[in-house]
C-alpha cells in the first residue's frame, strides 16, 4: 500500500519525490540500528545545542565517558546510578507493553522508600533484629508500598476508565509532599531535613563491605540492589516471553479489542500490572534508602521514574535491554551532575526519546526515491 | 483571609491555569494530545522573563514567551503529525526537552532582581460593584483581562464558526473532513501551534505578572499537568475550563492563606501550631483533580460526552479508520 500523497510525499519539489510505503515485514537488524541510529541523532543534536549556549560539546561528552566508564570505581558508581533505573525501567516497560501509561514511577519509587525506612524508622521490628530479617522485611514493605502507589490508579483505570497518566503524575506529587512531611516531621533528625541514618542491619551489603577479605574490591559501592534489578529483569522477560499470562498482557497491548474477544480478563489484568509495576519501583526506592543513602531525605531521586520512560522505550520495552539502557543513562545521571548548565542531562534525555519515536517511521514505512 | 481576596488572586493565578488549558483544548479538540504543557509553559516563562531581563519591556517579553512555546509545540508536531508517532510519548518528551532547555536558558536569571511587570488596572466604576468588582475588575493585570476575552472568543469559534466546525471534525473524523475538502495535516499543525502560543502565554503570565521571578523548573511545578487534567475536567468546554482554572487559582492562594490566622471562629488552627500539616495542604490540589476527574468521566458518561473521537489517533490519509 503506498501513502503518495501523504504529507511525507511532498518532501522534495524538484524531479524527486520522497515516497513512502508501508512495510509488510520488518528485518530484523531494522530495530537495533533504527535505535543506534536515533540516540546517535540525538547526541548529534544535544551537541549543537550545547554549541549554540557556549558550551564544548566534545569536552562535555569525553567528560561523561570518562567519568562514567574511566575505571573500576567510577564504573562502579555507574552501576549504582543504574540499579534504580533497571527497576524503574522494567516498571515502565512492563506497563508500557500492555499500553498503560504508568508515569508514576518517581511516586512510586518514593513510596517504596517510605515504606522501606518505615520498617526501621516506626519500627516494625524490634531494635537489634539481625541483617537477615531487617533485609527481606524492607523488601517486602518497600514493594507492597510502591505496589499500592500502583494500585490506586490501577483501579481508577480499570473500574472507572480513568485516563491513567493524569492519575499517576499527580500521585507523583503526593508521594513527594508525603515523604517531606515525614522529614520534616515524625522521622527528622534534631529538626533536619532527613531522618537519622539506618542501624547496619537495615543496609544492603556492598561489595566494598568484602574488601577486608578481597581488597580489590575496597571502594565499590555497589549492593545487592543490583541483583534485585538484574533477578527481576530475567523474571520479567521470562513472564512476558514464555507465560501464558505474559502473552495476554502482550495481545492486550497489541490489540485490546482481540485480547476482549479472547476472554482476557483486561481490568483485572489492568490492576495486577500497575500493582506489579508499582512494586518494582518500590523496590528502586528501597534499594536507594538501604543500599546508598542509608536514611531517608526528600532528594533520594534525582528524576528515576522520568527517565525510566526513555529507559523502557530504548529498550522497546524488553526487559533484557532495560538493562543495557539503564546503564547508559546511569552513566548521564552520574557524569550530569558535574556538567553545566544543570539543565543538559534532562535536555539530552528527551531529545533522545524524541528522535527514537520519530525514527520508527522507518519502521512502518519503506523510504524510496522517486523521479518524476 | 476573606473571600474576596482569596477570590481575587485565585483569578489572577486562575488565569495561568486558564491560557494553558485553552490552548490544550485546540489542539486536543483537533485530535492531538500535547502533553508537553509543562515543558512549554517553561519555554514561554523562561523566554518572557530572559527577555524583561535583557530589555526592560516586559511586552517584548510577553512575545517571546509566546514564541518560544509556539516553537518547542512545533516539534511535537511534526513528530506526531508527520512521522505519526505515538502522542502520548512525544508529549512527555516535549516535556523533558522543554524543562531541560528551560534550566539551560534560565541559567543565572534567578539571580535577576526585580523586574517590570506588564501593567495591573481597574475598570473605573464597574469595579464599585460589591463582590463581583473586587475579585474581577480591581487591579488584576491586563492579562487577566486577556483572559475574560479569550474565553469567550475560543468558545465562539469552536462552537459557532465554520473553521471551528472544520477544527471540530478534524478531531473527530478527520477522513471526513478530509473528503470535504479540510485540509487535516494543516489544521493539526496550526492548532497545535496555537496551543503551544497559549502555553508560551501561560508560561509567562508568570514570570511576567502573576509571579514573577525565575526558580528553574518550579517555576510552573505542577501546573503544567493540572492543566491538562482541567481540559478533561472541561470536557473540551473553554467556558468550564475558565471555572475549573479560577476555582484551582483560588484554591491555591486559599491553602497559603489558611496557615495565617491561629483561630478559627475560637477553634484552633491545627496548621497555624504545626507547620509540617502544610504538606497535606499541598496535597489538595493534586488528589482534588484525581476526585474531580472521576466525578467529572462519571458525568460525561451519563451525558455522553467524549473525547475527540480521533484523539490520539494520527491520520494517515488513505488508510482505512478514522
Amino acid at each position: 500500500m503506498t501513502a503518495a500523497g501523504s504529507p511525507q510525499g511532498v518532501a522534495a519539489r524538484s524531479r524527486r519525490t520522497v515516497q513512502l510505503e508501508r512495510r509488510l515485514d520488518v528485518p530484523r537488524w531494522l530495530p537495533y540500528l533504527a535505535t543506534l541510529g536515533a540516540v546517535a541523532f540525538a547526541l548529534l543534536v544535544s551537541a549543537m545545542i550545547l554549541a549554540a549556549v557556549g558550551g564544548d560539546p566534545i569536552r562535555s561528552y569525553l567528560h561523561i565517558v570518562d567519568s562514567a566508564f574511566g575505571d573500576i570505581g567510577v564504573i562502579s558508581d555507574t552501576m549504582v546510578k543504574a540499579t534504580p533505573l533497571i527497576l524503574t525501567g522494567l516498571a515502565c516497560a512492563l506497563a508500557f507493553r500492555m499500553r498503560l501509561w504508568n508515569i508514576g514511577a518517581e511516586g512510586q519509587l518514593l513510596m517504596g522508600a517510605w515504606g522501606a525506612s518505615a520498617v526501621v524508622l516506626v519500627p516494625l521490628l524490634p531494635p537489634g533484629a539481625p541483617a537477615l530479617v531487617v533485609i527481606p522485611a524492607m523488601t517486602l514493605a518497600g514493594f507492597a508500598a510502591g505496589a499500592l502507589w500502583g494500585f490506586i490508579p490501577g483501579l481508577l483505570k480499570a473500574r472507572l476508565a480513568m485516563n491513567e497518566i493524569i492519575a499517576t503524575l499527580m500521585l507523583n506529587y503526593v508521594a513527594a509532599l508525603w515523604i517531606a512531611f515525614w522529614v520534616f516531621g515524625p522521622w527528622s533528625e534534631g529538626g533536619f531535613q532527613l531522618t537519622a541514618q539506618f542501624p547496619r542491619e537495615a543496609w544492603l551489603p556492598r561489595l566494598t563491605d568484602l574488601a577486608a577479605q578481597v581488597p580489590a574490591l575496597g571502594g565499590l559501592t555497589v549492593h545487592l540492589g543490583l541483583a534485585f534489578a538484574l533477578v527481576a529483569a530475567v523474571a520479567l522477560w521470562f513472564i512476558l516471553r514464555r507465560s501464558r499470562w505474559g502473552y495476554e498482557i502482550r495481545l492486550t497491548g497489541d490489540s485490546p479489542p482481540a485480547a476482549r474477544y479472547a476472554g482476557i480478563d483486561i481490568a483485572r489484568n489492568t490492576i495486577a500490572i500497575f500493582m506489579i509495576s508499582g512494586g518494582l519501583a518500590g523496590l528502586a526506592g528501597m534499594a536507594e534508602v538501604s543500599g546508598v543513602v542509608h536514611r531517608l531525605q526528600q532528594a533520594i531521586s534525582p528524576g528515576y521514574g522520568f527517565t525510566a520512560i526513555i529507559v523502557a522505550y530504548i529498550a522497546r520495552f524488553n526487559p533484557l535491554g532495560v538493562i543495557v539502557a539503564a546503564i547508559l543513562f546511569g552513566a548521564l545521571i552520574l557524569a550530569g551532575r558535574e556538567i553545566q548548565p544543570a539543565g543538559v542531562p534532562g535536555m539530552i534525555q528527551g531529545i533522545v526519546l524524541f528522535s527514537l519515536i520519530a525514527s520508527e517511521v522507518v519502521l512502518r514505512y519503506r523510504i524510496r526515491l522517486v523521479r518524476g | 483571609m476573606d473571600f474576596v481576596t482569596i477570590m481575587a488572586a485565585g483569578v489572577a493565578t486562575g488565569t495561568i491555569y486558564l491560557f494553558a488549558a485553552v490552548g490544550e483544548i485546540f489542539a486536543e479538540r483537533s485530535g492531538v494530545l500535547n502533553l508537553g504543557v509543562t515543558g512549554m509553559m517553561l519555554m514561554g516563562a523562561v523566554g518572557g522573563f530572559a527577555t524583561v531581563v535583557a530589555t526592560g519591556d516586559p511586552w517584548l517579553g510577553l512575545l517571546v514567551g509566546m514564541a518560544a512555546g509556539g516553537l518547542l509545540s512545533l516539534l511535537h508536531a511534526v513528530v506526531t503529525i508527520h512521522f505519526q508517532a505515538d502522542q502520548v510519548v512525544s508529549g512527555l518528551a516535549l516535556t523533558f526537552v522543554g524543562t531541560g532547555l528551560a534550566r539551560v536558558l534560565g541559567e543565572g536569571l534567578s539571580k535577576a532582581g526585580a523586574t517590570s511587570l506588564l501593567p495591573k488596572l481597574t475598570v473605573p466604576i464597574l469595579s464599585d460593584i460589591p463582590i463581583v468588582g473586587p475579585i474581577f475588575l480591581r487591579d488584576q493585570s491586563v492579562l487577566v483581562y486577556a483572559g475574560y476575552l479569550l474565553v469567550p472568543a475560543a468558545w465562539y469559534w469552536i462552537h459557532r464558526t465554520r473553521p471551528g466546525l472544520n477544527l471540530r471534525a478534524v478531531g473527530e473524523y478527520p477522513a471526513a473532513a478530509d473528503a470535504m475538502g479540510v485540509n487535516v495535516y494543516r489544521l493539526r499543525y496550526l492548532y497545535v501551534f496555537m496551543g503551544g502560543l497559549l502555553s508560551g502565554l501561560a508560561g509567562a503570565a508568570i514570570t511576567l505578572a502573576i509571579q514573577p521571578g525565575w526558580f528553574g523548573d518550579l517555576t510552573v511545578g505542577g501546573r503544567g499537568w493540572i492543566a491538562i487534567g482541567l481540559v478533561i475536567f472541561a470536557q473540551w468546554d473553554p467556558l468550564r475550563a475558565a471555572v475549573g482554572g479560577y476555582l484551582f487559582g483560588a484554591i491555591d492562594r486559599f491553602l497559603l492563606d489558611v496557615q495565617g490566622p491561629e483561630n478559627f471562629f475560637g477553634i484552633r488552627n491545627p496548621v497555624y501550631y504545626d507547620h509540617t500539616l502544610t504538606f497535606f495542604l499541598g496535597m489538595l490540589p493534586f488528589v482534588l483533580v484525581i476526585v474531580v476527574l472521576v466525578v467529572g468521566s462519571r458525568e460525561a458518561v451519563r451525558k455522553r460526552i467524549g473525547a475527540p473521537a480521533a484523539l490520539g489517533v494520527p491520520y494517515i490519509r488513505g488508510e482505512r479508520g478514522a
